[in-house]
């Protein structure tokens, strides 16, 4: 038997491939069962029209027990959004992918989620310690812990 | 410390006439010849059993089962007032943090806001249905929403989740696994396959050390009661075991008057109410003992040692900052040491005149003024410029610090000292022990009668941890007669130690044995005594408040 993991994964890239990805998310690559890709763009009137950003999600085999590790891409091609709630080296503050993670989430719920994050936003602009975090930031997102701020942003 | 008694025989050992001392109670004032044959028969006691002196705290160890039956004395009281069951009364209480009066507030307040914020119930739903439930349906994943009605319409991000729906077998929205028959629920009817459960709660309770486990599906509140953990962890019993473990830890993290034993794989509690509030710290030194061994000693009131008697905590804390700062050193080379002002070289003058020719680049200056020593004239060995204004200050405040500086290094040094022997003493023991024992084999002597070096040195080691402790003490009390009398109990005791400590050194033939051990004897009784004195006076002194310190200690004014 196939870890839970690799047998979620399983079915959750194959919900993708026969239903398709939500409007504005597009799977990039999703080769094995520890690192996939999709790409984000908000639709309809936003502060982010025409930018593409692409998510990395890291899986380790407790998921989905445990959450994934998310983060936007930051390299050549893509960048980290503007938004008060993502820093410049691509780490997210949600609440959702720490304390309020749930095993029922999936890879694509996450994306809605943070695409309506985006959407929802009124200003452009980077969390206030977003030097300081960004200077001494781990690696990985999740040995972050991220104190979750309660807005609506 | 209201419920200190005076023991019978309390050290009364301050010959002052302060009317306080008139009015206290007159102990049998044991002076050195007081070895009667009674406590010398109790080979090393020193005095009576049973009672607590002025320098013990009491305190009460608690297994892990004494925990949870007072965690269910509170259950049973909030259940009977409430009129729920013990599962719920207890996540209510874990909810409030186990304070009993303002649970019983808020609850009386509004009883079901409390009950939705502790994860008992759901909103709409105001009575708690039994906690553990097999079901098969209610598969949709719900919203993220903060006000839900009971089951929510299945959302966009449910969309890919629920692509079957009811009438198909059940398929666990977390692993995907349809072999899997076997599922679980809370009450609010989001069900997953056991095995997911379990994995779930495993992962909390092992790697994240959670006692309060929310249900798995995104949004949901609704708390795992502890019937439904057990249940679903099935067989793993030790999963289980450390879940209660957890349990008991977070009922003695809010319980001022529990501390959990710091050692490690220690499950022991120890209470002591006496030392719980900040203020009681600043007239006693709790050094409690846990149940499962007597090695397991500990401070109630801080972590700096497990027995810094008889300096309380905020003065240990103070000193062992002031050890650490080396700005001490700092002051070292400023208060002995000067520049050549042409080289720069750092100068200790160790002696001789004013007239100071610098090693390195032969520069002359005098010492005083640090001007070029030509200028100086016939004057030879005394600077004109001696008692001028400006001189004087320097010289002054490099005494001023001078000053501070041997008197830090005079405890210092003794501090350490004790620390030290302390630690070659039991490395001496170590050395002799073999040798004891091999007497044993060769002698007439039996183990028992080759112990008293055992005791000897362990009671050397207990002293002069006493000791260094009263070094940082004395540093901070304020000079004066109360003073005085502590550093003359400390001179006895120390005298007592450095005494057995060189009877201790002395090499060990088989015939000196019998002579040995006389003497080992009773100077270990003496030196326990001696010890009990210092530690007894201090203790009343900070009951007294007989003691006043030279600086601001924390809780001290």
């Amino acid at each position: 038997m196939a870890s839970i993991s690799a047998r979620r994964l399983r079915k959750e890239l194959s919900e993708i491939h026969v239903e398709g990805c939500p409007v504005g998310i597009n799977l990039l690559s999703a080769d094995n069962f520890e690192q996939w890709l999709l790409s984000l763009e908000v639709m309809g009137e936003s502060q982010y029209p025409g930018e593409v950003f692409a998510l990395k999600f890291r899986f380790d085999p407790n998921y989905p027990i445990s959450s994934p590790a998310v983060q936007f891409v930051v390299d050549g091609k893509y960048t980290s959004p503007v938004h008060p709630h993502v820093y410049s080296n691509g780490h997210i503050c949600a609440s959702i992918l720490g304390n309020e993670w749930s095993p029922v989430l999936s890879v694509i719920g996450i994306c809605v989620t943070l695409q309506s994050m985006l959407a929802s936003c009124k200003k452009k602009e980077r969390p206030q310690d977003n030097d300081r975090y960004v200077l001494h930031a781990p690696d990985n997102p999740k040995k972050t812990r991220f104190h979750y701020d309660v807005d609506t942003v | 410390m209201s419920d200190f008694e005076y023991s019978d025989e309390e050290a009364d050992y301050f010959y002052d006439d302060e009317e306080e001392m008139d009015t206290q109670e007159d102990g049998s004032a044991p002076s050195d010849d007081d070895m009667d044959m009674e406590t010398f028969n109790d080979d090393f006691r020193v005095t009576g059993k049973g009672k607590r002196k002025s320098y013990e705290v009491e305190c009460e160890p608690l297994s892990k089962s004494d925990v949870e039956k007072l965690m269910q004395q509170d259950v049973d009281h909030i259940s009977g007032i409430f009129g729920v069951d013990d599962t719920t009364a207890s996540l209510l209480l874990r909810f409030m943090d186990w304070n009993k009066e303002k649970l019983i507030e808020k609850y009386m307040d509004n009883a079901s806001a409390i009950s939705i914020s502790a994860g008992i119930s759901q909103p709409s739903i105001p009575s708690l249905p039994p906690p553990i439930r097999a079901s098969s349906l209610s598969r949709g994943v719900e919203k993220p929403a903060t006000r839900r009605s009971v089951r929510s319409a299945p959302s966009v991000s449910a969309k890919l989740l629920t692509k079957t729906k009811s009438l198909e077998p059940f398929v666990c929205p977390i692993c995907f696994d349809d072999t899997q028959s076997d599922t679980m629920s809370l009450s609010c009817d989001h069900a997953f396959c056991t095995s997911c459960w379990n994995a779930y709660i495993t992962s909390k309770i092992r790697e994240e050390g959670e006692h309060w486990i929310r249900c798995m599906a995104e949004g949901c509140s609704l708390v795992a009661p502890d019937p439904f953990v057990k249940s679903a962890l099935g067989t793993d019993t030790a999963t289980w075991e450390r879940f209660q473990e957890l349990l008991v830890r977070h009922f003695v993290s809010h319980n001022r008057n529990l501390k959990y034993c710091p050692y490690p794989e220690c499950t022991y509690t120890v209470s002591c109410p006496s030392a719980a509030s900040k203020s009681s710290l600043a007239s006693m030194v709790p050094t409690v003992t846990c149940g499962a061994s007597p090695d397991h000693q500990f401070c109630f009131g801080c972590a700096i040692e497990s027995d810094h008697r008889p300096v309380i905590c905020a003065v240990a804390s103070m000193w062992l900052r002031k050890c650490r700062d080396d700005s001490e050193t700092a002051n070292w080379i400023k208060s002995n040491t000067k520049e050549c002002n042409k080289c720069q070289s750092t100068i200790e003058k160790n002696g001789g005149c004013n007239h100071m020719t610098c090693k390195k680049c032969k520069h002359e200056f005098c010492w005083v003024c640090m001007g070029p020593w030509s200028e100086h004239g016939t004057a030879w060995y005394s600077c004109n410029r001696y008692d001028e204004k400006a001189s004087q200050d320097a010289r002054d405040s490099q005494s001023k610090s001078r000053a501070s500086l041997e008197r830090y290094l005079h405890y210092y040094n003794r501090w350490a000292n004790h620390e030290q022997s302390a630690k070659l003493s039991m490395e001496l023991h170590a050395k002799t022990e073999k040798k004891m024992e091999e007497m044993q084999i060769t002698s007439a002597l039996t183990w028992i009668e080759v112990q008293f070096m055992k005791k000897a040195v362990d009671e050397v080691f207990k002293c002069r941890m006493t000791l260094k402790w009263t070094y940082a003490m004395a540093y901070y009390l304020e000079k004066g007669n109360e003073k005085e009398l502590f550093e003359d109990n400390q001179r006895d005791l120390e005298k007592a130690v450095e005494d057995l400590s060189e009877l201790l050194e002395q090499p060990i033939e088989a015939d000196n044995i019998p002579t040995l051990r006389q003497k080992v004897t009773d100077k270990t009784v003496y030196v326990q005594k001696r010890n009990e004195i210092m530690l007894e006076d201090t203790a009343n002194g900070f009951l007294e408040g007989r003691w006043t310190w030279n600086g601001t200690v924390e809780g001290f004014d």
